[in-house]
């Protein structure tokens, strides 16, 4: 059978999984950007990845619309007015998701909801807000349905927010995902503590640590508090911009083809960067001189993207495999510091390379491409995410972790996270949590996440699914949302069950 | 060897040891027997039997001078040495100084905001708890206490200086039910509890449940009566008896029912008590 009449006879995919995974088949029958032999062989190999992003980009990757001038101006194109109340304003935006592309046919983004809507609670009761509230994120979870649509909140308290996270803890959905940009010198601690007791009951919100990410970019408009926004995983990216694409270097497969630390260092690693990054421009090329999207979009027409706050996004993925292979046993990533001196290097070695190439159509990056720490997705084993360290070998004390975090993160500006499972009792004791993510972002820790270690709702890479959806899917029925096969495949391949459950 | 306490172990990071995230230090040795005790291996120090020796798997345990010589970096941590110690002991202890505690500390921070030194009973050391508070109050550190009353902390007026406060153990209000609970005497646990809380200097008043052994209604009342109208200052925990790490009678009791706890939770609050924690 073909590829399209597999998806065709699937019985495990919905309707509208079967027309995404139709339309990628098809973009994949095409092959207009051209690639280097350098970038065939290592590709070739499995050791530089276009993430499965489609041969032919007609959209970009990640789109970070700015929901808070389309709640102040409404559209054209959709013929919607500015809203005047809460439910112009929830209708409006249910509107403008179901008409935003991303490289899942879904948007990734689903805007800084505390900001956008907070102005328009006016005088209404909570309890008339609530059951709004939950209504608005249910239809994102049925109709978004992928784990990777993010929102985020903070760093300020606001009304909107606290009623934001009543709703969602009562939900219990798995999309969207939330992150607060948390600042401990702007967040109150009360604040802080209600994220946390929604974390521990629905594994929402992850923390940014703001006070390193809000100069990021420069804001879109004057009034505008920070130019950044949390998307996908934990992509950080522009506000009303986004990413064009992600591509990767896989470390770990890139070690394979090594047979000593500095063939790898000296020429394997500059050499496959290198040919990462041509391609990537010719990538983004494609996409912005043939493809048409930056000229025909209304997202564009409307000011609600602009083509200059797009960036490319350089990933690296499978440091502890890749350290694995070049050191042999007993240097083990995160606890070794042979292994984690040669980790550091690797990174500094590879970011200045990606800051040192002149990236198309880059504004934003400086003229350069954003490095992210990539998390992968489906059942990849071998490949830890980004620079995780591997379940199984984390260090015994916790702050070791932190600790070896904060070093790895330093390198990212594009997103980079880690996860930790933590005991139902931490419910009890909020500000111990509290007082870790405070310590761990004063040494630089960009972000983090925390789930209840016997919590239904999960983090796989980043995104959030339910134990119950994955094991449906892997039962071999058909699920709602298509981040639980990405999940059921990750959880096995990386024993997620299996991480050290931290606090 | 003055200042130098036996560490049993230290806690990095300890979720139920005081607000906040803690580093908690269990000290060695105690000068009562809780029949609940979930770390009995801490009770005494050991004798020099020499038994846990012969059974150490790992070969990480030697003999010299009649004391037991513990090899942390061969331990693998299997615990048969304390399953097979009729002492009450444990050979994984390190005589430590202040200093050395406090260097192991000072590496937790910035993500601590305290520690709590528990035990065994740590009051048996009160001149190394003096030294360590006063190290980790130098750098901004908090210092709590987990006793359990038996000895006089008007006595340590040095100590209390540099103590942010004392959780305080009372495990039962009856002298009888005490003294057949613990081995020893009730009447210095009153004491401390009049004393503690006239200074303000309770952080927490813990009570544990177990159906038969400790009568929780009794020492509610007791502790009200003798608070009286600083009854609603103190954070109370009711905690439910878990069998785990117990050894004795009560090694397979039940924990008591959600209805029993809810109950003396009404009771406290009748009797004054506003700040109750379930645990
Ligand atoms: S720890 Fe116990 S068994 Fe081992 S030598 Fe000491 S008293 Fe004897
Ligand atoms: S726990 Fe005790 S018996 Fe086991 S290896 Fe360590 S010292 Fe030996």
């Amino acid at each position: 059978m073909s590829e399209f009449m597999d998806i065709i006879t699937a019985d495990n995919l919905t309707y509208k999984q079967k027309v995404l995974k139709l339309a990628q088949a098809a973009e994949n029958s095409e092959h207009p950007i051209p690639t280097t032999p350098a970038f065939d062989r290592f590709f070739s190999r499995d050791a530089i990845c276009d993430m499965h992003e489609g041969n032919a980009p007609y959209r970009a990757r990640y789109i970070c619309v700015d929901f808070q001038k389309f709640a102040r101006q409404g559209s054209d194109f959709l013929r919607l007015d500015a809203p005047e109340n809460l439910d112009d304003l929830l209708f409006n935006l249910e509107v403008l998701y179901e008409n935003i592309p991303s490289v899942t046919g879904r948007p990734v983004y689903c805007g800084q909801l505390d900001k956008i809507i907070d102005p328009f609670l006016g005088d209404l009761s909570d309890e008339e807000i609530l059951p709004r509230l939950k209504r608005f994120l249910n239809f994102i979870d049925r109709t978004v349905a992928s784990g990777y649509c993010h929102a985020n909140i903070g760093p300020e308290e606001t009304r909107a927010g606290r009623l934001l996270l009543e709703a969602d803890a009562e939900v219990q959905n798995a999309v969207p995902n939330f992150t607060i940009k948390y600042d401990p010198a702007i967040t109150s601690d009360d604040f802080a503590r209600l994220c946390l007791k929604t974390a521990m009951r629905c594994a929402n919100p992850a923390f940014a640590n703001h006070r390193l990410l809000k100069d990021t970019y420069p804001v879109p408009e004057a009034g505008y508090p920070d130019g950044y926004t949390i998307v996908s995983c934990y992509n950080v990216l522009p506000v009303r911009g986004g990413a064009y694409c992600l591509d990767r270097v896989k470390l770990s497969r890139l070690a394979d083809m090594a047979g000593s630390v500095d063939e790898f260092m000296d020429k394997l690693l500059p050499e496959a960067t290198a040919a990462l990054l041509e391609y990537m421009n010719a990538r983004v090329t494609f996409l912005v001189e043939k493809s048409s999207f930056f000229q025909s979009s209304f997202l564009v027409r409307e000011g609600l993207i602009e083509r200059e706050r797009f960036c490319g996004m350089f990933g690296v993925i499978g440091m502890h495999e890749c350290i694995e292979k070049l050191l042999g046993p007993g240097h083990t990533y995160g606890t070794d510091d042979e292994a984690n001196d040669l980790a550091d290097a690797i990174m500094g070695k590879v970011t200045a390379q990606v800051l040192d190439f002149p990236a198309v159509y880059s504004e934003i990056g400086g003229d350069h491409y954003l490095m992210h720490a990539q998390a992968g997705f489906g059942d990849q084993l071998e490949s830890t995410p980004g620079v995780r360290i591997r379940v199984g070998d984390e260090p015994e004390v916790f702050y070791d972790h932190l600790r070896h975090s904060a070093r790895m993160h330093r390198f990212f500006t594009a997103g980079v996270s880690d996860i930790f499972p933590v005991e139902p009792t931490a419910a009890g004791n909020l500000d111990a949590l509290l007082d870790v993510i405070k310590g761990a972002f004063a040494i630089d820790d960009k972000y983090l996440s925390f789930y209840p270690s016997d919590s239904d709702l999960v983090r796989i890479t980043g995104f959030l699914v339910k134990r119950s959806e994955m094991e449906k899917f892997a039962a071999g029925k058909a699920v709602l949302a298509d981040t639980s096969h990405d999940g059921e495949g990750n959880w096995r391949a990386n024993a997620l069950g299996d991480r050290k459950v931290r606090l | 060897m003055a200042c130098r306490a036996p560490v049993n172990r230290i806690i990095p990071f300890s979720l139920v040891d005081g607000p906040g995230a803690r580093c908690s230090v269990f000290l060695q040795g105690c000068n009562i027997a809780c029949t609940y005790c979930h770390n009995p291996e801490t009770q005494r120090l050991c004798v020099g039997c020499g038994v846990c020796v012969e059974s150490c798997p790992a070969g990480a345990l030697s003999r010299a001078d009649g004391s037991v010589i513990w090899d942390r970096t061969a331990c693998v941590a299997c615990d048969t040495c304390i399953e097979v110690c009729e002492h009450r002991a444990s050979p994984r202890i390190a005589w430590q100084t202040p200093e050395e505690i406090f260097g192991i500390v000072r590496g937790y921070a910035p993500f601590i905001r305290g520690i709590t030194v528990s035990g065994g009973e740590c009051m048996l050391y009160p001149g190394f708890l003096r030294e360590l508070f006063s190290l980790c109050k130098a750098v901004g550190l908090g210092t709590l206490i987990d006793s359990n009353g038996t000895i006089d902390f008007a006595a340590h007026e040095d100590l209390l200086a540099v103590s942010d406060g004392i959780m305080l153990d009372v495990k039962a209000w009856d002298p009888d039910v005490f003294s057949k609970l613990t081995g020893g005497d009730v009447a210095p646990v009153k004491r401390n509890l009049a004393f503690l809380a006239e200074r303000g200097r309770i952080e927490e008043l813990r009570v544990v449940v177990i159906d038969g052994w400790t009568d929780p209604e009794d020492t509610l009342a007791g502790m009200a009566g003798l608070l009286g109208e600083r009854t609603g200052a103190q954070r109370l925990r009711l905690t439910k008896f878990r069998r785990f790490g117990v050894r004795g009678p009560l090694a397979d009791a039940p924990s008591p029912t959600d209805e029993r706890m809810a109950a003396l939770v009404r009771l406290a609050e009748r009797l004054g008590f506003a700040d109750i924690v379930l645990s």
